[in-house]
């Protein structure tokens, strides 16, 4: 018995992580399918009824503007933050004086949770006392910005927001990036010939393609889970104009009881997050492998 | 002839010295430029707690408040005192203290046993077992919001500390053992074999040679798990209301109440209460915080 113990503790140790991970993750995103699955309102229900809850989705208006915001979020999200990111990490890369106060301006946002920055954002994006009335308390008197409040333009205050708060992250990875690059490949070229805008465009950003890739997968993830920024700046307003997949799926359980038709919204993004994250993963894994 | 071509030479080092100088003066400009707008909302969040409601109509969000005028902090952490209805964060922030001191712990705790037994007492499908904890990492969590707010319900925790303490507990575990695995992955394992040899037993071998090298990642995992935990809002927002809630929830329903007049001062000042335990963090051990955030995605 003990000579048992003994030889299987290191899993008896382990244990508790399986278990937890397999029960509060592998098994609840499996009743969330079957859930799905189902006709649920209020309380579930576990008598199947097909696609129907899919089918619904589809053909919700709300759900088809929350996949165009997603899109079009994720789209300039991803564009501003690697483009500021890439000039913040090349340019502090150039030997610069008090390097390491820039950075942490950089990237003290990440440390701040999106309630808090989405607060702030609020503030300085009203129409009433913010930026609008800075312009034109300056002389700008026809200056108007009212993006908050305006429903075609709301969505671009969440971007302002987002990309605020994640681009001195993308600038974390690439400077990590560009300094294990040996100095000798640089010093090389150089003497070769080749300016400094050569350096790095034909040679270190090309370098840098496994720092895309993990960008792309963490920015693409932050962006299909967003919720609490959109909570904090505009509750997915004006109407429902902000809305984006995961408020949706919040409010139509929470509020609208509406339990089966969230868990199908809930199982969309699901699946949008595995189709990033898996070949990603099996990349990694085959990346250690080789080694 | 030689006397010209020294010159010529000479003119055009000038020259490149200037240009030189220029792309120097350039890239300040815009690594300037940049500090500005990424200081400017917490620039905006200060002044505005310190100014009083009629300062704020007058001035712009640049404006320097008159004088260090700190009523509106004490109303964000005090309230008025005029009792029903008046909501301010002191106890939510204790709330909240409550929730992330177990949470971090216990999470911290079986994420360190968990990277010990993957990589230093390996058994056949280990590698699969990381990968299962792993993909963890990486749910969208509205996929079992449901079903764990049913489970909350049948333990009778829901709407309570002790069950975010749960909650947060069990999705840090795969960000732990991420970062406990890549870390003792480094560590030789000859050490181990040897202390097997010599007879040392499983606790024993953790205790006395893991632990005492493992300060520097205990820091950063501690310091991962605070952070996510103290600014969780989904969590906290799905599964407590009322007395139980978390600073944040808390903070999001004090600037939503829209009851009588908005006052931005008392809503910038609640919004750094709840941001400055993080913020101090981040000032004091930002090398561990960033190694946390780049490690957290880049294994390996």
């Amino acid at each position: 018995m003990l000579k048992w113990l003994e030889k299987n503790l290191p899993k008896i140790v382990m244990a508790p992580a399986v278990g937890l991970i397999g029960w509060f993750v592998y098994g609840f995103v499996l009743w969330t399918l079957y859930i799905s699955f189902t006709n649920s309102k209020i309380l579930p229900k576990y008598e199947l009824w097909g696609v129907g809850q899919y089918v619904k989705l589809w053909g919700s208006r709300k759900w088809l503007i929350a996949v165009d915001n997603l899109l079009i979020f994720t789209a300039l999200f991803l564009i501003f933050c690697v483009v500021i990111g890439i000039i913040l990490a090349i340019f502090l890369d150039q030997k610069i004086r008090a390097e390491g106060v820039l950075r942490t301006i950089y990237l003290y946002p990440m440390a701040l949770s999106f309630i808090v920055t989405g607060t702030a954002w609020k503030w300085i994006l009203n129409p009433t006392l913010g930026i609008q009335k800075m312009f034109i308390d300056w002389g700008f008197e026809n200056f108007t910005f009212d993006w908050l409040v305006n429903r075609e333009m709301a969505i671009y205050t969440i971007v302002i927001a987002g990309v605020w708060q994640s681009a001195g992250f993308v600038m974390a990875l690439f400077l990590a990036g560009l300094r294990s690059v040996e100095d000798e490949i640089v010093k090389a070229a150089k003497i070769d010939g080749a300016n400094l805008f050569t350096v790095y465009w034909k040679i270190l950003l090309p370098m840098m393609r496994p720092v895309f890739f993990t960008s792309f997968v963490i920015l693409v993830h932050i962006s299909i889970k967003s919720y609490d920024l959109i909570v904090a700046l505009t509750q997915g307003g004006p109407g429902i104009s902000t809305t984006m997949p995961a408020l949706y799926m919040t409010q139509t359980a929470f509020h609208k009881s509406q339990v089966g038709l969230s868990a199908a919204s809930a199982m969309m993004m699901f699946m949008a997050v595995a189709a990033v994250i898996i070949p990603y993963l099996y990349s990694e894994l085959r990346r250690e492998n080789a080694r | 002839m030689q006397d010209k071509t020294y010159s010529s030479y000479k003119q055009l080092e000038q020259k490149s010295k200037y240009t030189n100088m220029f792309l120097r003066w350039f890239l300040y400009f815009v690594l300037v430029i940049f500090a500005l707008y990424f200081i400017f909302p917490l620039y905006v969040m200060v002044v505005t707690s310190l100014k009083t409601m009629e300062e704020i109509r007058q001035g712009t969000l640049l404006t320097w408040p008159s004088g260090l005028n700190f009523d509106s902090w004490l109303v964000a952490w005090g309230g008025r005192g005029y009792g029903a209805g008046d909501t301010f964060l002191k106890p939510y922030f204790w709330n909240s203290i409550k929730m992330v001191v177990p949470a971090v712990f216990f999470s911290t705790f079986i994420g360190a046993m968990a990277g010990y037994v993957l990589t230093k007492w390996r058994f056949k499908g280990d590698k699969w077992v990381f990968l299962f904890l792993l993909f963890g990492c990486f749910i969208p969590y509205q996929a079992i919001l449901l079903p764990m707010a049913r489970t909350l319900g049948v333990l009778g925790i829901s709407n309570s500390v002790i069950g975010l303490v749960l909650v947060h507990t069990v999705y840090g575990i795969p960000f732990t053992t991420l970062f406990f695995r890549n870390f003792y992955v480094s560590i030789p394992s000859e050490l181990v074999k040897a202390a097997r040899i010599d007879g040392a037993g499983f606790f024993k071998i953790f205790f006395k040679i893991l632990l005492p090298v493992s300060t520097p990642i205990i820091v950063v995992t501690i310091i991962w798990q605070f952070t996510q935990i103290w600014n969780d809002f989904l969590f906290g927002s799905t599964f407590s209301f009322g007395e139980a809630a978390p600073i944040q929830v808390a903070l999001n329903n004090m600037v939503l109440s829209s009851t009588s007049v908005k006052e931005y001062n008392v809503d910038m000042a609640s919004a750094i209460i709840a941001g400055i335990p993080t913020l101090i963090v981040y000032v004091l051990a930002g090398k561990y915080f960033i190694r946390g955030l780049t490690s957290g995605a880049v294994k390996g």
